[in-house]
């Protein structure tokens, strides 16, 4: 295991515009923490991000997850062109050649897409930890280790995604193409949500019984946008007479619907890759 | 071969016996074309094999398969008496297959690195080998800035590291400029001297003539041949003689029984043979018929004219 991870590792660390992207996405995480320092002085209204409870515990958990969530775009980069160009530098022909065996492969790639995950989830705890224990009002260990699920909630998160991106760049082979393909099945989810949303709602009300099993959304269903729980957010809704109440958990069965894909995805590469004549 | 076993020494019958690859009835169908047709074969320890035939014989495609990057269709192959799984037989294995294929971005040294890691062997042969094709100086440079007569010394490094029990070369020379495929022969021939087994594919007939002892020729993914490079074709060869009176020499020539036909071109004459005929006796057979000899020859077919006359045989 250490050997495949140790290839991968050579393949990207020597590859300038991988070594760049990757610097750049652990950098932009911790720039989390420059959140803290937003303050609006107009006149009367002061106005400091840090102090309207974001980084309260429990709730960072959430509320830094969902942000550290949206930067996994500069690692999906890394992950679809790093197996993109072993098509386009027939590199995948001469690695099989020199004794990798398929399953070798695609394990060294999956294995990658696990510790970049994982790191960044170690990476988000110590950074909201240290940024909670900063600026949080509550600091009893109790409420700190509380809605800890969030965490795995992002980690499956990023492996499901990223496995998404791994089985496109296998599928399509070339980095570029691929990224416009997951942009435009992005696309295709909403546009078949928002079909389902006004199709079915008429007749029944089970529409998101359905789009919870595509794969973007159920990724991006295991962690809810944390904004509107906010007490601000909540202030603003209750002048304006809005109601509403969210749901905001992690459930198990989102994180077992997100599992599947990751194995469909894993499992579909290694099809493919077996079933292809190089 | 049960008599061998009984009589010679343990040693000694594993290196007789050493069967590296062997292949029976392989074949590889891409739609309705037959790239590979029910093809076997035998390589053995110790000898240097040539795979022969035009472009598009299935020469890379048999390759291919058993180097585990194509999917065969029908038929079995087996590394090393089928005792390991192909992957792990390919880490005793070198090959390179077209064109060389390594990360652009990264310096010899490192790519070669990259293998050994893959291989699971050590990197202290990285050196050694890059100074065996004559690339030391360039070690750390990147792979994308070497030409391509460098690139493929780079491969044939990269195919050395594991010391393999065989190294499989296909078309090594293509797209070569003259020095280049010097070059890479020099460093064949090397290879070879050390008792290596080799296979090479080749579409130049000149480049299996001059390593292979032994040759496979394909034709439309058939084997047409497998055997010797020298028994080819049983062949007498023929004589090439000159002499200042060329007219009485092809008279006294006709009534020779055992030559086929005559040619002459220019000053030349080139006399067929039907049966065993030595330089000797041909020599002392003119000499009493009063005819003296300025230029005496024997030769036999050119590989590639055995080749010519193999593959064509068989053309509809």
């Amino acid at each position: 295991m250490i050997r495949l991870l140790h290839i991968e590792f050579i393949k990207l660390w020597n590859n300038r515009a991988s070594k760049v992207l990757i610097l750049a996405y652990f950098i932009l995480l911790a720039c989390i923490a420059l959140i803290a320092s937003i303050k609006f002085n107009i006149g009367p209204i002061k106005f400091h991000l840090a102090e309207q409870g974001i980084f309260n515990f429990p709730y960072i958990w959430h509320f830094n997850t969902y942000v550290a969530a949206s930067l996994k775009f500069f690692l999906a980069v890394v992950i679809v062109s790093m197996m993109a160009n072993e098509y386009s530098n027939k590199t995948i022909k001469q690695n099989l050649i020199d004794g990798l065996s398929k399953k070798e492969f695609i394990a060294s790639k999956f294995l990658t897409v696990i510790v970049f995950s994982l790191i960044s989830t170690i990476f988000v705890f110590i950074i909201s930890l240290l940024l909670g224990y900063s600026f949080s009002s509550i600091t009893e260990p109790y409420h700190v280790f509380s809605d800890l699920e969030y965490l795995i909630a992002f980690f499956i998160k990023l492996v499901g995604f990223f496995s998404f991106c791994l089985f496109l760049g296998i599928l399509i082979k070339r980095s570029a193409f691929a990224l416009g393909f997951l942009f435009v099945w992005f696309v295709g989810e909403k546009i078949a949500y928002g079909f389902l949303r006004f199709e079915i709602e008429a007749t029944k009300n089970n529409w998101e019984s359905i789009t919870q099993f595509f794969p973007l959304e159920s990724m991006s269903n295991l962690i809810k946008e944390p904004i509107t729980r906010l007490g601000a957010a909540k202030e603003l809704a209750k002048q304006v007479g809005e109601k509403y109440s969210f749901d905001y958990a992690v459930h198990f069965h989102e994180l077992l619907i997100v599992v599947g894909w990751i194995s469909i995805f894993t499992i579909l590469s290694y099809t493919l890759l077996q079933k292809r004549d190089l | 071969m049960t008599v061998y076993r009984r009589t010679i020494k343990p040693q000694n019958i594993k290196f007789i016996l050493d069967t590296i690859l062997s292949i029976n009835n392989l074949s590889k169908n891409y739609g309705k074309l037959k790239a590979v047709n029910n093809l076997s074969f035998t390589i053995n320890k110790g000898h240097v094999y040539g795979i022969l035939g035009p472009n598009g014989s299935g020469k890379s495609t048999t390759l291919g398969i058993v180097l585990n990057v194509v999917n065969k269709s029908g038929g079995t192959y087996s590394w090393f008496d089928g005792t390991i799984t192909t992957h792990e037989a390919l880490k005793k294995v070198g090959a390179i297959i077209e064109r060389p294929n390594f990360y652009p971005y990264m310096s010899a040294y490192k790519n070669l690195r990259l293998v050994c890691k893959i291989k699971n062997i050590d990197e202290s042969k990285i050196n050694e080998k890059l100074e065996l094709v004559g690339l030391l100086e360039r070690k750390d440079s990147k792979f994308k800035t070497f030409s391509l007569g460098m690139k493929q010394r780079l491969a044939i490094a990269s195919a050395l590291l594991n010391d393999p029990e065989i190294l499989i070369l296909d078309e090594p020379t293509n797209g070569l400029d003259p020095q280049g495929i010097h070059q890479i022969r020099d460093i064949i021939r090397k290879i070879a001297g050390l008792g290596t087994t080799i296979l090479l594919a080749s579409h130049l007939l000149d480049e299996v003539e001059k390593v292979c002892s032994h040759v496979v020729v394909l034709r439309k993914g058939e084997n047409l041949y497998t055997g010797r490079v020298d028994e080819m074709i049983s062949t007498n060869g023929f004589f090439e003689l000159k002499s200042e009176n060329l007219e009485a020499l092809a008279q006294c020539l006709e009534q020779h029984q055992v030559i086929k036909n005559i040619k002459i071109t220019d000053d030349l004459l080139t006399a067929y043979l039907e049966d065993e005929l030595s330089a000797k006796d041909l020599n002392e057979f003119l000499f009493q018929q009063g005819i003296t000899l300025t230029h005496l020859v024997k030769r036999k077919e050119s590989l590639e004219e055995q080749f010519l006359q193999l593959t064509n045989k068989t053309d509809h």
